[in-house]
């Protein structure tokens, strides 16, 4: 028996005509009555708003000693630099498996004191036993059940939280800022998952529908549901957990490689130190057999997450496979991501096949995001 | 106007008919992107998937109502998805089919049947 979850919007996203649907143990709006696309295309011009609360947020502590103690603890599980991670900024990483496997990917933040971890809701509870289990000694992880998660994203978010808050157009990308509503802190990070400026914002939970309503009084932003957030998260070829990443891919092979920074590298000077190192650095020393790309197919068919990918039409030679696929609105033509097993994304040409409905279909290799993000760095 | 409990409707005149998707059907899938038709001339079994159809959520099939052999497709909607979601039972038809057993049209569900369904 599965228990369903709700975020403290539930009843909200109902009224405003949300369309609710399972997602990661949840009930959450997939769209609202506009769909998809306009959701979808309003972000990306203006503003939309999206309830991201199913993600979990945890709290680390230093259980004892300086803070600097929870990054060196950190750095034990994620392979990325948090010793030198300003306070109040943020960055991305991933706890990885003893075979260098994703066990998901998170953004991370140095709160001064403590730091934030924002995980997947699906894998949140995975990641809190990790992190009890590997570190708990050392750290105090707690999973916050008392805040939400907003995010604001798209062209007009930094002009729609200015009406809220002052100096919101000071903070540069990554940047993490306490600001007060009603009374009560409110954290907001200049960040996302659409590959549009904007920014995310935790708050208690008894103030979240209040803040959400003040939100959309702006006529430049509207809500959008996880529809919108997948196919704006997709045409930025950002990964999703469960579909794009997983245990068994490493982020060698998701081409993730650029997050683990120099200091975590074979040769940096806190390399080494964490779960699957072995595997990462020979992966990175001598490539590896697979290689995340992007596909358009060449016909109208949306090419879905699973659908496989052949040399020839005649389908003979597997060659990788489609992780995640949908219609790109900003496009207007479908678009997919996926894996081929190779090392470069030319060994195969610049069209290959895939298997829709027992058809071979002509889709194109090319290069991704599809659509350049525009954060403000 | 009859319809199936797969969400199609029917609309006869004489022996022939012409299909499309409920007005319910088109709102539940959301904004159609593709929309693959079955050949002209063909012979189509009851329940025979014959059309695909994707929403930018996901793709479903469409099954023929009835026996019969499908007469046109209305390639208007493979050129414009969208136009099942503004118009679904009006321009956007999806094929006319000559029934082989006319009869059958009268026991599928009426208006007060369907809605009943749909809640």
């Amino acid at each position: 028996m599965v228990e369903i979850n709700r975020t403290v919007l539930y009843n909200f996203h109902s009224e405003m005509g949300g369309k609710m649907v399972p997602f990661a143990g949840y009930e959450m709006p997939v769209q609202y009555g506009s769909g998809i696309m306009q959701e979808h295309l309003f972000c990306r011009e203006s503003s939309a708003l999206f309830d991201v609360s199913h993600m979990g947020q945890i709290i680390v502590r230093p259980s004892m000693g300086r803070n600097d103690s929870v990054a060196e603890q950190l750095e034990k599980l994620i392979p990325v630099d948090l010793k030198n991670l300003g306070e109040n900024r943020q960055r991305y990483g991933f706890f990885l498996n003893e075979d260098g496997g994703i066990i998901d990917d998170l953004m991370i933040t140095n709160k001064g004191d403590h730091f934030l971890i924002v995980a997947n809701a699906a894998r949140k509870e995975i990641d809190l036993k990790h992190l009890n289990e590997k570190i708990g000694e050392n750290v105090d992880a707690q999973l916050l059940d008392d805040r939400s998660l907003i995010a604001v994203q798209g062209p007009k978010s930094e002009k729609i939280l200015s009406e809220f808050f002052d100096e919101i157009s000071k903070m540069k990308f990554l940047d993490v800022r306490a600001f007060s509503y009603k009374g009560k802190e409110i954290w907001i990070s200049r960040s996302g998952y659409t590959g549009e400026d904007g920014f995310e914002i935790s708050i208690k939970d008894e103030l979240t529908e209040e803040f959400a309503t003040d939100l959309l009084k702006s006529d430049y932003v509207k809500l959008a549901g996880l529809g919108a957030r997948d196919s704006l998260r997709l045409e930025g070829s950002l990964c999703l957990y469960g579909q794009d990443i997983k245990e068994d891919i490493s982020p060698v092979e998701a081409g993730l490689t650029w997050a683990i920074q120099k200091s975590r590298r074979e040769d940096g000077e806190r390399g080494r130190n964490f779960p699957g190192a072995a595997v990462i650095y020979d992966q990175i020393r001598n490539g590896v057999e697979k290689v995340r790309i992007g596909l358009i197919p060449e016909g109208r068919a949306p090419v879905r997450g699973g659908v496989k990918l052949f040399k020839e039409q005649e389908g003979t030679s597997l060659i990788g496979e489609v992780t995640s696929g949908g219609y790109s609105p900003s496009l207007g033509h479908p678009i997919s991501m996926g894996y081929l097993f190779s090392k470069t994304r030319n060994d195969f040409g610049d069209t290959i096949f895939a298997e829709v409905r027992g058809k071979l279909l002509p889709i194109s290799v090319v290069d991704i995001p599809f659509v350049p993000n525009r954060f403000k760095r | 106007m009859k319809y199936t409990e797969e969400h199609e409707w029917l609309l006869k005149e004489g022996d022939t008919v012409t299909v499309g998707i409920t007005e319910h059907a088109a709102t539940e899938l959301g904004d159609l992107v593709f929309v693959e038709l079955p050949e002209e001339g063909i012979s189509v079994k009851k329940d025979q998937e014959i059309v695909v159809i994707e929403s930018v959520k996901a793709a479903s099939d469409i099954m023929a109502p009835l026996d019969g052999q499908i007469l046109e497709v209305n390639s208007a909607i493979v050129d414009n998805p969208t136009l099942v979601n503004e118009d679904p039972t009006g321009e956007a038809w999806f094929f006319k089919m000559k029934l082989d057993k006319p009869d059958e049209y009268d026991d599928l569900l009426d208006e007060a049947e369907y809605k009943a369904l749909i809640g």
